[in-house]
């Protein structure tokens, strides 16, 4: 569904990308790990379109980026890592918003709305300002605005970041019922070594621009002779998952952080 | 959306109500008190009434792409910019809602005019003409903003560039007086900006009733528009990264 080639994107001077390639096939859920300014960010704006990679190819669905970026919007959904729901609206305000932008019609609308405010268990919520949401309702109202277009791909960045565990919960829950009930490609980024472990069937461990190693969580476990994600991380890399990150990215995050709680 | 976004938060009309009125109350009525600016026989406060509604149009969408900035920082533009949307629907989107904000001033300022007894020429005609030329300066002055918030990208440089522009385009300009009392050099500036012609278009309806240049000045104004409509949408995605 999704395959990145040989991709490469630097930001003047830095390599945010060193020649990363990887594939995620229809129906999985593929995570990209990776401390803060691996390039994970990165690597899922550029497949969402939002910026063009420096060299390297990315095809989705038998299309190509960047040649034809207008044509994939169609079918990916992409839920950035800042909160970015609209406070001062009601949530179905903020799902009729988007489904207005995407050009459906009056009846699907309706149809398109009521299915996924069922699915993300937000019901009782719609009618309320989002700014009164909990993190994790907030999060799952991003993923159905996302969703209202039926894309096949769904792209999250950082989806649990800032949430607390019952919250984080309850999003990996609605992630793996897309998986099974909707057959829907999922390409999510974490630096949470047990959501990684948890929710996704393979990982791809990311670090300084580079794809360290691609498997399922038990693979790399295995291959680096550990008992846990966080430890494989260690020995592949070479250092703790903690390190790296830059001063406006931890800005950033704890800015969504706070606006979560 | 910016209309439902008004409905939840109706206090913002009324602080952006207050400095128009302030500009009416001491400004206006102390400059018809001493007569000092040529008006072509109408009183001074009839004069500047349809400058202050095009100025207080002019602040609010000139610090429009604000909002843009606003959104991208909370990453509500690059979710947007993912969707299979044309990125002309989002300038066009964001004209419309500085537009409706641009409107909701312009009744705002009419009713001040009819509370203080300004002359003003009143009819559906007028009102609607007035609603007409404001959706128009709101569209071009909005799509100006955004132009330089792609450019920009945050909030302090955009700030810093809105204030530097704003105070020319305003004294600079026939809102407060007229083109013929200013000294040569600033009647260029003022012959070529574009709010000088939304002053002309809304004092010709609501004063003056002489239709001079009317139509060349309509024309204009959406000829520009159409070109700062086309600048914006190709910078839009600049928001991104």
């Amino acid at each position: 569904m999704i395959k990145v080639e040989q991709l490469y994107k630097y930001f003047k001077q830095v390599k945010a990308l060193d020649g990363i390639s990887f594939e995620v096939k229809k129906g999985e859920l593929f995570g990209l790990l990776g401390p803060n300014g691996a390039g994970k960010t990165t690597t899922v704006r550029i497949i969402s379109t939002l910026i063009p990679p420096t060299k390297g190819q990315v095809e989705i669905n038998g299309y190509f980026l960047p040649k034809d970026a207008a044509i994939i919007r169609n079918f990916i959904g992409y839920v950035p890592q800042a909160l970015s729901s609209d406070g001062t609206l009601t949530g179905y305000e903020n799902l009729l918003i988007f489904a207005k932008l995407v050009g459906l019609n009056r009846s699907e609308r309706e149809k398109q709305i009521n299915e996924l405010v069922e699915l993300m268990g937000i019901g009782d919520f719609v009618d309320r300002l989002v700014r009164e949401y909990s993190g994790g309702m907030v999060r799952k109202l991003e993923i159905a605005q996302a969703l209202l277009h039926n894309p096949k791909v769904l792209l999250l960045d950082e989806p649990t970041v800032g949430l607390d565990p019952a919250s984080r919960r309850s999003v990996w829950d609605v992630l793996k019922t897309l998986q099974e009930k909707y057959d829907s490609t999922i390409l999510l980024t974490t630096h949470y070594m047990e959501e990684a472990e948890a929710l996704c069937d393979r990982i791809a461990i990311m670090d300084h621009g580079k794809i360290v190693i691609i498997g399922t969580p038990k693979e790399i476990m295995e291959q680096a002779g550990v008992e846990t994600l966080e430890d494989a991380f260690i020995v592949l890399t070479g250092h703790e998952a903690e390190e790296g990150g830059n001063f406006n990215e931890l800005k950033r995050v704890r800015k969504t952080a706070r606006r979560l709680q | 959306m910016e209309a439902r976004r008004l409905r939840h938060d109706p206090t913002e009309l009324f602080t952006r109500a207050v400095q128009p009125v302030l500009w009416l109350l001491v400004f206006g009525e102390t400059f018809t008190k001493i007569k000092a600016i040529p008006t072509g026989g109408v009183s001074y406060i009839a004069f500047m009434t349809p400058g202050i509604l095009s100025q207080s149009v002019l602040f609010i969408s000139i610090f429009y792409g604000l909002a843009l900035i606003w959104d991208r920082d909370q990453g509500i533009i690059q979710k947007f910019l993912a969707l299979p949307v044309p990125r002309s629907a989002f300038v066009v989107g964001r004209t419309m809602g500085a537009a409706v904000r641009g409107i909701s001033q312009a009744v705002i300022i009419m009713l001040l005019a009819v509370i203080l007894r300004v002359e003003i020429r009143w009819s559906i005609l007028s009102i609607l003409g007035t609603i007409g030329v404001v959706i128009l300066e709101a569209a071009f002055f909005s799509c100006f903003s955004m132009i330089l918030a792609s450019l920009m990208k945050t909030r302090e440089r955009f700030m810093g560039i809105g204030q530097v522009l704003t105070m020319p385009l305003f004294f600079a300009s026939s809102a407060i007086y007229p083109i013929s009392i200013m000294p040569k050099w600033l009647q260029v500036i003022a012959v070529i900006n574009p709010l000088s012609y939304v002053v002309e278009i809304l004092r010709c309806i609501l004063v003056t009733g002489v239709y001079m240049n009317m139509l060349l000045h309509v024309g204009l104004l959406i000829g520009m528009i159409l070109i700062a409509v086309v600048i914006a949408t190709l910078l839009y995605p600049r928001l991104a990264s």
